[in-house]
């Protein structure tokens, strides 16, 4: 299936934004899309008047695992350990729906061609709201980068925005999969090593606090996210059973010959607004609230890194000083052992310094974002919830209103 | 309720989602500002008193009539009828388990307040078992429905909720059982009582009043599926007897089809409703599910106000999880259950239909019988056999009564139920209707609730915003 997504933002679902404070020297976004077979083609368009590009303005065209490849640039180099790395976006994931709508094509030929219709619209409805999504978020995965002062300088990023051919980045094959699989095992690992370590000791009483805060935050928030996925998808469901029962009281309200055919005609009309009605209330919470606490929880994630990062500089610094007393009782390459012992307390301390700063961003990114989805969440639950009693009100009138 | 005297305001159009950063959330003002209050004072209190199951065989104590919620029980309006003025009303109340020697059964209390005459007191409460309804229906089908009265089926049997019971078992889904057949057998017995000609009926007039009833035997054939399957065998031999009715009466054949036609519909509709109110059930736990995990991530957070804000939430979401717990119950009971009552009812209607079938067959042979003993009187007179001749007459008197009869038979059928269909449609046009409107009101009444949460959480939040901007962290 294919879909095409026009630039303009107020189309854009973004429960995530970002505050650019109108910086114009770098501006990114996503102009159009386009979903293919099984691939999505992102037009990456830059408006900048920084010296190093070539053009005032100027687009590419990049594919998802192009994105990753930029993200796992930043993971690996070490001038950036001390930074939040923005989460890489979700793999555009468009099977659960291509699969229902193949479903519903082979055909159940119980149901009428209105509810075919509506099914039908349905889930492309659903298509193209996944297909937003997924535009949004590597849409704001590039505007975090553009944004952060010392992200935004990074050669790959130039790369990225200006570079007119494919990157040749291909995507990850099984052993490739299988080391990111492994190096994250070895990570925990060794974070638990660390950690065990005698003399490791937290001077910092805001690293100690985030630390504590960020482990349980993380497991309650993706707890929360999963569970938010649910009450949506039962939300869908509610509405999808509305698409039947319309169909039926429509089929009872044609065949009575009595009173009652008007009340089944409207009652039908009635499910049938109510359907729109609930999905609206599903979709909403799907951008409010889950999408939000999605991204968050990876956000999370991308601030334990850094902890880890930083924690592991400790281990370092540690152990350089270790090996620097050693050495002095030695008394042999003392001085070598001086100046690793410095690098490493000076990597730890500017490490130190920028997760600070960047942790408080992230605290400050967390609440704005949440207090702004959540207000909007319960505006929009509230305006659903007037809409319903509105149209239900009416139809009860129209109802008692009949001999 | 709300007291905050600042009355939030709302937006007239859909909130932008793309804004940079952080935006009040003040916007235009509502005219609707008073009705938002008028809204958030207006709550209806959804508590009942609990129903609390007795455990014991001492004969009725005082127990105050209950419902679970007043939106589930569709009783019958104690409003007189233009004429007669008749008003009679039984209602079934509270259930107990009874435990007799071996065996332990439910026995259910009916109550009929009246005014006729017929009964020797205006109020009176009888214990009744469950076999009881099916003994009681099964002597009315026994006696009405051949002759073209619609009779209403008594509710099913249902060995693996009724086990679970009996074994003693206190969980909601025993409750919920025994609260789905207390609402089923008041509904019939409400259905069979306003058949002016069951009402009649000494059987029921017995099943109502007398405090010992004699226990109904082999109630195994005779519960609501089985005389389903005893009408159905009686049409599949009535089809296999390949009548070719002459239907005189386009009536009949018309309203056959429509009932036949409306069946379908029914059936339809009612297992799509069973899917509704499955989900709305998912609904409700997974809700509950995530009010906990709200709560919990409004524990870890740092923020205070956040953490407040997403408690509030919590809170919300754990009120909603109770609403829609109870629009399950509304789905179920009012709009489930009565299609599935409409569904037996139909099939009842449908039996009716072939009875007068069987009817006309019976006249049919009769008069089959009838030529074929003129044709021997006939052969008799030729071949000169006076007493044959005799015999002959006799037996074509016996039969042109039998004729007769059958004529008168098939005549009162065929009126009977001409008047019943048209009594049944006059019912079910208002029960329909009367169910709808109450099926309405509780989904108006959810949607109500809903907004006055979400009212209540916007005043608190509008707080937690000063809150917020007065400090940073």
């Amino acid at each position: 299936m294919e879909g095409r997504q026009e630039a303009g933002k107020e189309s854009k679902p973004s429960s995530v934004s970002v505050d650019l404070q109108g910086d114009s020297s770098l501006q990114v976004e996503i102009s159009d899309a386009v979903s293919e077979r099984d691939k999505v083609k992102f037009t990456v368009q830059t408006k900048s008047c920084l010296p190093h590009f070539a053009q005032t303005e100027f687009s590419v065209v990049r594919q998802h695992e192009e994105f990753i490849w930029l993200h796992d640039a930043y993971v690996e180099n070490e001038e950036y350990a001390g930074l939040i790395i923005p989460p890489a976006p979700p793999r555009p994931d468009f099977e659960a729906s291509r699969e229902k709508l193949q479903k519903l094509g082979e055909g159940d030929s119980s149901i009428t061609r209105e509810e075919f219709a509506k099914m039908k619209q349905e889930l492309e409805a659903e298509y193209l709201a996944i297909f937003k999504k997924t535009v949004a978020m590597h849409e704001v995965f590039l505007q975090r980068l553009a944004a952060h002062p010392t992200l935004r300088r990074d050669h790959n990023f130039f790369v990225f925005l200006e570079y007119g051919q494919d990157l040749s980045v291909r995507g990850k094959n099984r052993k490739e999969l299988l080391g990111g699989f492994l190096r994250n095992i070895v990570k925990s690992a060794d974070e638990a090593l660390i950690t065990s370590m005698s003399g490791l000791k937290e001077v910092d009483d805001f690293f100690e606090h985030e630390r504590t805060f960020l482990l349980e935050y993380h497991s309650r928030i993706r707890d929360a996210c999963l569970r938010a996925d649910r009450v949506m998808h039962s939300h869908k469901c509610l509405a999808d059973d509305y698409i039947p029962i319309s169909a039926a009281l429509n089929s009872l309200g044609t065949q009575e010959v009595n009173q009652l055919k008007t009340s089944f005609l409207k009652l039908a009309e009635l499910f049938e607004r109510l359907r729109k009605l609930e999905g609206r209330v599903a979709s909403d919470e799907d951008l409010k609230l889950s999408d939000m606490l999605r991204y968050y929880m990876r956000d999370s994630q991308a601030a334990k890194d850094l902890l880890y990062r930083r924690l592991r500089a400790l281990a370092d610094y540690e152990n350089a000083n270790k090996a620097l007393d050693k050495a002095r009782t030695r008394n042999r390459e003392v001085r070598t052992a001086e100046s690793h012992q410095q690098l490493c307390c000076q990597r730890f301390e500017s490490l130190s310094d920028s997760a600070k700063q960047e942790l408080m961003d992230f605290k400050s990114r967390r609440v704005s974002s949440f207090r702004k989805n959540l207000i909007e969440l319960a505006e929009l639950e509230l305006k659903h919830a007037k809409a319903s009693t509105l149209l239900l009100r009416n139809t009860l009138v129209a109802l008692k209103g009949e001999p | 309720i709300p007291s905050s005297p600042e009355p939030a305001s709302l937006p007239a159009e859909d909130v932008s989602t793309n804004s940079n950063g952080p935006r009040p959330a003040e916007v235009v003002l509502d005219d609707d500002r008073e009705d938002l209050f008028a809204e958030a004072t207006e709550e209806v209190s959804l508590d009942s008193p609990e129903r609390e199951p007795i455990l014991s065989s001492e004969p009725s104590p005082a127990v105050t009539p209950v419902t679970p919620t007043t939106l589930i029980a569709p009783r019958i309006e104690s409003k007189s009828m233009s004429a007669p003025v008749i008003f009679d009303r039984s209602r079934e109340e509270v259930w107990e388990n009874v435990c007799d020697g071996m065996n332990a059964y439910m026995a259910y209390r009916v109550t009929t307040k009246t005014s006729l005459s017929m009964f020797s007191k205006s109020e009176f409460s009888v214990k009744r078992r469950f076999s009881d309804f099916l003994g009681l229906h099964s002597k009315l089908a026994s006696k009405y429905l051949h002759v073209g009265y619609i009779v209403p089926p008594a509710p099913e049997k249902s060995i693996v909720g009724m086990t679970k019971v009996k074994v003693g078992k206190e969980d909601s889904s025993s409750t919920e059982f025994v609260e789905k057949r207390r609402a089923a057998l008041e509904r019939y017995l409400q259905r069979t009582v306003k058949h002016p000609t069951l009402l009649q009926d000494p059987d029921l007039r017995q099943f109502l009043e007398s405090s010992e009833l004699p226990r109904a035997v082999n109630t195994q054939a005779l519960s609501g599926a089985g005389i389903l399957r005893m009408v159905n065998k009686a049409a599949d031999a009535v089809n296999k007897m390949t009548i070719k009715m002459n239907e005189s009466d386009a009536w009949f054949e018309e309203k056959q089809q429509q009932f036949e036609n409306l069946d379908q519909q029914l059936r339809k509709l009612h297992a799509s409703v069973e899917a509704l109110v499955c989900h709305r059930k998912e609904l409700s736990a997974n809700t509950a599910a995530f009010a906990k995990s709200a709560a919990m991530l409004g524990n870890s957070e740092d923020h205070t106000a956040l953490s407040r804000a997403l408690s509030q939430l919590a809170e919300v979401e754990e009120k909603i999880d109770q609403l829609h717990q109870e629009q399950a119950f509304a789905d179920f009971y009012m709009f489930s259950e009565l299609l599935s009552d409409y569904i037996r009812l139909i099939a009842a209607v449908k039996g009716v239909f072939d009875h007068r079938m069987k009817c006309w067959q019976k006249w049919e042979d009769a008069q089959i019988t009838l030529l074929k003993k003129r044709e021997i009187e006939a052969k008799m007179m030729v071949a000169n056999k006076p007493d044959k001749i005799q015999q002959a007459k006799n037996e074509i008197r016996e039969w042109e009564a039998k004729v007769q009869q059958g004529e008168r038979d098939f005549e009162q059928i065929s009126k009977t139920i001409r008047k019943e269909v048209g009594r049944f449609e006059k019912e079910r046009v208002k029960d329909f209707k009367t169910v709808i409107i109450k099926y309405l009101e509780s989904l108006v009444q959810t949607q109500q609730q809903v907004s006055s949460f979400f009212i209540t959480y916007f005043i608190t939040y509008k707080l937690l915003l000063e809150l917020w901007c007065t400090f940073s962290f």
